[in-house]
């Protein structure tokens, strides 16, 4: 378990980008992509804000090469689209040329059709194409036709708001045991009705601009996304002589075993993966230049992650934020999202600001950092948190 | 008022489908949540619905629900002050 | 690199399977297209409190992992592992049905908190307090071998000792419908004697739930080592001989070594003919055994085929009634188990005596 996992490729589509150069523009020049929604007729329109992919199915069909027939729903196109740009990205002509894997993450899978066509399907033979893509693994599956993997491991993970950053930190454990040369990880999710009534039943969505720790915030805004990483071992970077992007050096997922969706207010779930991946990073908290946090701006999760924060680093916090503000909160992308934002942030020197805050919050006296920095920066923390209890931290790094 | 109590305790019940309790068993006063009943957040969020859906209440934050939901005692006055329906 | 143990059993499924203290020994004769579980008394075990909001399938994964610690003599672990090929389908259709009929309006949080993929697991970690590693893998007829794979791997280097693995999948209403009607559902009733001769298409649908402990710490209640699990999301009929193999050679077994073949014939005449190949090929001489016209066919059934082969392998017996051949076995020290789903998502695993 000593061998490094090297990251070599990456692929991200959100509402502030279709790929990493238009995202990473979009973070520097601080544009968000929240909007009122337009794809989905929905009774909340005027209710909420959402991160809205600014391409239609059959853009996005198009790009992919998809003839009519096709029964992809819109997570799998996304999936599908990050996920090739990763490959690309990391200059891989024959997928098959070593053991690869594909590890994807989705909470919605398919059912942005299944709530179109519910009943429908009972009296129209034409749309019962998509009941066999209801189920996430249909996704997986379908992002492992569009790259060309075959015979080999590909599954799917669905831990809700914490799933592609669990993706990733399987991946890494495939990697560092030798199961596999290479793997492609992330996740995504698409807008649904499904979600969007979810969350407003829990009254967390924001109908106005996502504030992400600000003593005010008012609930989340919903984002659709998928974004993938090319994870390999340390022997395919030797011997392909590949450029490597950054490492991922530490993992560690916990279980808060407090509430099914809400957060301790002591973040003990939090704190447990945090302290998870600093020993397996085997670096101290100081390590750690930024740290790009779940932040959805609900009252209970900026709570108990800031507790969190503070319960691992103490007086030291490092420069924070959150970037939830630009791009909502895509569900099971955001770790794959954010995992893409923390190398592209290692690569060019540069923290995002936490857009949108005003308010220091009551409870604790640490502030995002709210304004664009530029830094050296070699080691960055990631945290995805989710229902379910489900504590996710990332630790990416320029050191191998 | 009593009627509406009647109604109420009925209703949670039904509602949050507590299958081993009965309408005698919750007296008027009983706090409903953390000792009481033991509701939870979700639960919180179930009788908002209950409110706006029976009887044209609408709370905009939840917080609003906390002294609301105390007991029956409070959920019945309170709904007799502002039911729509 | 440590071995790998199944420490405990537990098996929710169309027959009494919960109670370990007996193997198969009454058989229920199912005579349909849709089978429901024998369910064990869940009130024995999840509070009122904790019970008001499951549905079957959440009901069925917390009871199954509590007899599969009980049976370990464990209270907790250390991380708990959960597959589940569609979910929680109940409170998925629940919600999305109220959706749709109230057209968005007077919705409530309960189904769509519980209709959340990794409910299950989370349900367990709150019920035992386990605050460790929590995954769930949806990934249609390997979702259970997900679970086993990422356990083995963690067990094997010693990250963690004990770990709760399970695979959990419930029947809704509106799944079974929308699946009649593509055909993966057979139309016609099919007794459970005559699964294999339905010459038709489609499986007989079911619900389960089975749950494990896994460790690197053999003990006295230990059923078998788990050698190797792998899964492959295609595999042509031509490459399946010769993928088994390599898998042999992989554990350096000799084809004459497999005791028993467990396979995961579901009677769907469409892709049974994947079982054939090894049935009627290279384990033509090995003792084959098949379990689907007891469970039923879902997409973490393959958790009743390691509760099968768990237990051939802790009583040295093979009932006569998952038998597809006659074979003379001593004894038998090494079960492969081979299951795909609609010529997708094969798996092999491999079990042997402790």
């Amino acid at each position: 378990m000593s061998k490094g996992v090297a990251i070599t490729g990456m692929g991200v589509i959100s509402a502030i980008g279709n790929n990493v150069a238009e995202n990473y523009i979009s973070l520097v020049e601080e544009k968000k992509g929240i909007s009122r929604i337009s794809r989905i007729d929905t009774v909340h329109h005027d209710a909420i804000m959402v991160g809205e992919i600014n391409l239609s199915n059959e853009n996005l069909e198009k790009t992919l090469g998809l003839t009519p027939e096709n029964n992809y729903p819109r997570t799998a196109l996304l999936g599908a689209i990050a996920a090739k740009e990763a490959v690309k990205n990391a200059a891989i002509d024959d997928i098959n040329e070593y053991r690869t894997g594909l590890i994807s993450s989705t909470s919605v899978g398919g059912m942005d059709m299944t709530e179109q066509y519910y009943y429908k399907y009972f009296e129209d033979s034409e749309c019962q194409k998509y009941i066999d893509s209801h189920h996430i693994g249909d996704s997986t599956k379908k992002i492992a036709e569009q790259l060309g993997i075959q015979e080999s491991f590909i599954t799917t993970i669905s831990t809700a708001c914490s799933s592609a950053a669990n993706a990733i930190m399987f991946g890494a454990r495939l990697i560092k045991s030798g199961k596999l040369d290479r793997v492609v990880v992330g996740g995504a999710d698409c807008l649904s009705k499904f979600t969007i009534n979810g969350f407003k039943t829990l009254m967390i969505l924001s109908d106005t601009y996502s504030t992400p720790f600000d003593e005010h915030r008012k609930g989340l805004n919903l984002g659709e996304a998928a974004a993938f990483l090319v994870l390999e071992s340390d022997e395919v970077v030797k011997a392909q002589d590949k450029k490597v992007l950054a490492y991922l050096k530490g993992y560690g997922n916990a279980n808060d075993a407090f509430h099914q969706t809400a957060s301790s207010e002591n973040g003990e779930g939090a704190t447990l993966a945090m302290q998870k991946a600093l020993k397996i990073a085997d670096i101290s908290p100081n390590d750690i230049d930024y740290i790009n946090a779940h932040g959805t701006a609900t009252r209970n999760n900026d709570l108990s992650e800031g507790r969190a924060i503070i319960n691992v680093f103490g007086e030291n916090v490092p420069d924070f934020s959150s970037t939830k503000a630009y791009t909502g909160h895509t569900l099971a992308a955001a770790g794959g999202i954010e995992a893409v934002y923390s190398i592209l942030a290692l690569q060019n020197n540069h923290i995002y600001p936490n857009l949108n805050f005003k308010t220091q919050m009551e409870e604790f006296t640490i502030t995002p950092q709210t304004k664009a920095k530029e830094k050296e920066l070699t080691t960055v923390l990631s945290n995805s948190l989710g229902f379910g209890g489900n504590c996710s931290t990332l630790i990416f790094s320029k050191k191998a | 008022m009593d009627a509406l109590k009647e109604e109420l305790k009925n209703k949670i019940i039904e509602q949050l489908n507590l299958e081993d309790v009965t309408v005698d068993e919750i007296a008027d006063n009983d706090p409903l949540f953390g000792e009481g009943l033991g509701l939870d957040s979700i639960d919180a969020l179930e009788l908002i619905v209950m409110l706006d859906k029976d009887y044209g209440i609408k709370l905009s934050d939840p917080k609003e629900g906390k002294k609301i939901f105390e007991s029956v005692e409070t959920m019945a006055s309170y709904i007799s002050e502002n039911s729509s329906k | 690199m440590s071995k790998v143990y199944i420490n405990s059993v537990a098996c929710i499924s169309a027959q009494k399977t919960f109670d370990n203290s007996t193997f198969l020994d009454e058989v229920i004769a199912h005579d349909s297209n849709v089978i429901s579980v024998v369910s064990p008394n869940y009130k024995e075990f999840i509070p009122p409190a904790a019970a008001r909001r499951m549905a079957k399938g959440i009901k069925m994964g917390v009871v199954a992992s509590k007899l599969a610690l009980q049976e370990a003599g464990l209270e907790n672990v250390d991380a708990i592992i959960t597959g589940t090929g569609m979910g929680c389908v109940v409170d998925s259709e629940k919600f999305l049905s109220k959706l749709i009929d109230n057209n968005e309006e007077y919705l409530t949080p309960t189904s769509f908190v519980q209709s959340t993929h990794n409910t299950v697991g989370g349900q367990i970690a709150l019920a035992i307090q386990c605050k460790g590693y929590n995954f769930t893998y949806v990934h249609c007829s390997t979702s259970f071998e997900s679970a086993v794979i990422d356990a083995k791997l963690q067990l094997e280097n010693n990250e963690e000792e004990n770990i709760l693995v399970g695979g959990v999948d419930e029947s809704g209403e509106h799944t079974i419908k929308v699946h009649s009607l593509i055909n993966h559902i057979k139309s016609e009733n099919v007794k459970s004697s005559e699964l294999l001769k339905s010459n038709t298409v489609g499986a007989v649908f079911s619900e389960g739930a089975s749950f494990s402990v896994l460790s690197n710490k053999k003990q006295n209640t230990s059923y078998a080592e788990i050698a190797d699990t792998q899964t492959f999301n295609t595999l042509p009929e031509k490459a399946l001989e010769k993928t088994a193999l390599d898998f042999l050679k992989e554990n350096n077994l000799e084809l004459s070594e497999v005791d028993v073949i467990i396979l995961g014939n579901n009677g769907d005449i469409d892709f049974d003919h994947y079982y054939d190949v090894l049935s009627s090929g290279i384990l033509k001489n090995t003792q084959q055994v098949y379990y689907k016209h007891l469970s039923g066919e879902h997409n973490t059934v393959s958790g009743f085929g390691f509760w099968l082969a768990s237990n051939l392998l802790k009583r040295q017996e093979i009932p006569e009634i998952v038998k597809l051949n006659q074979k003379d076995i001593s004894t038998i020290k090494t079960v492969l188990i081979y299951n795909q789903y609609r010529g997708e998502n094969h798996s092999f695993s491999l079990l042997r005596k402790c």
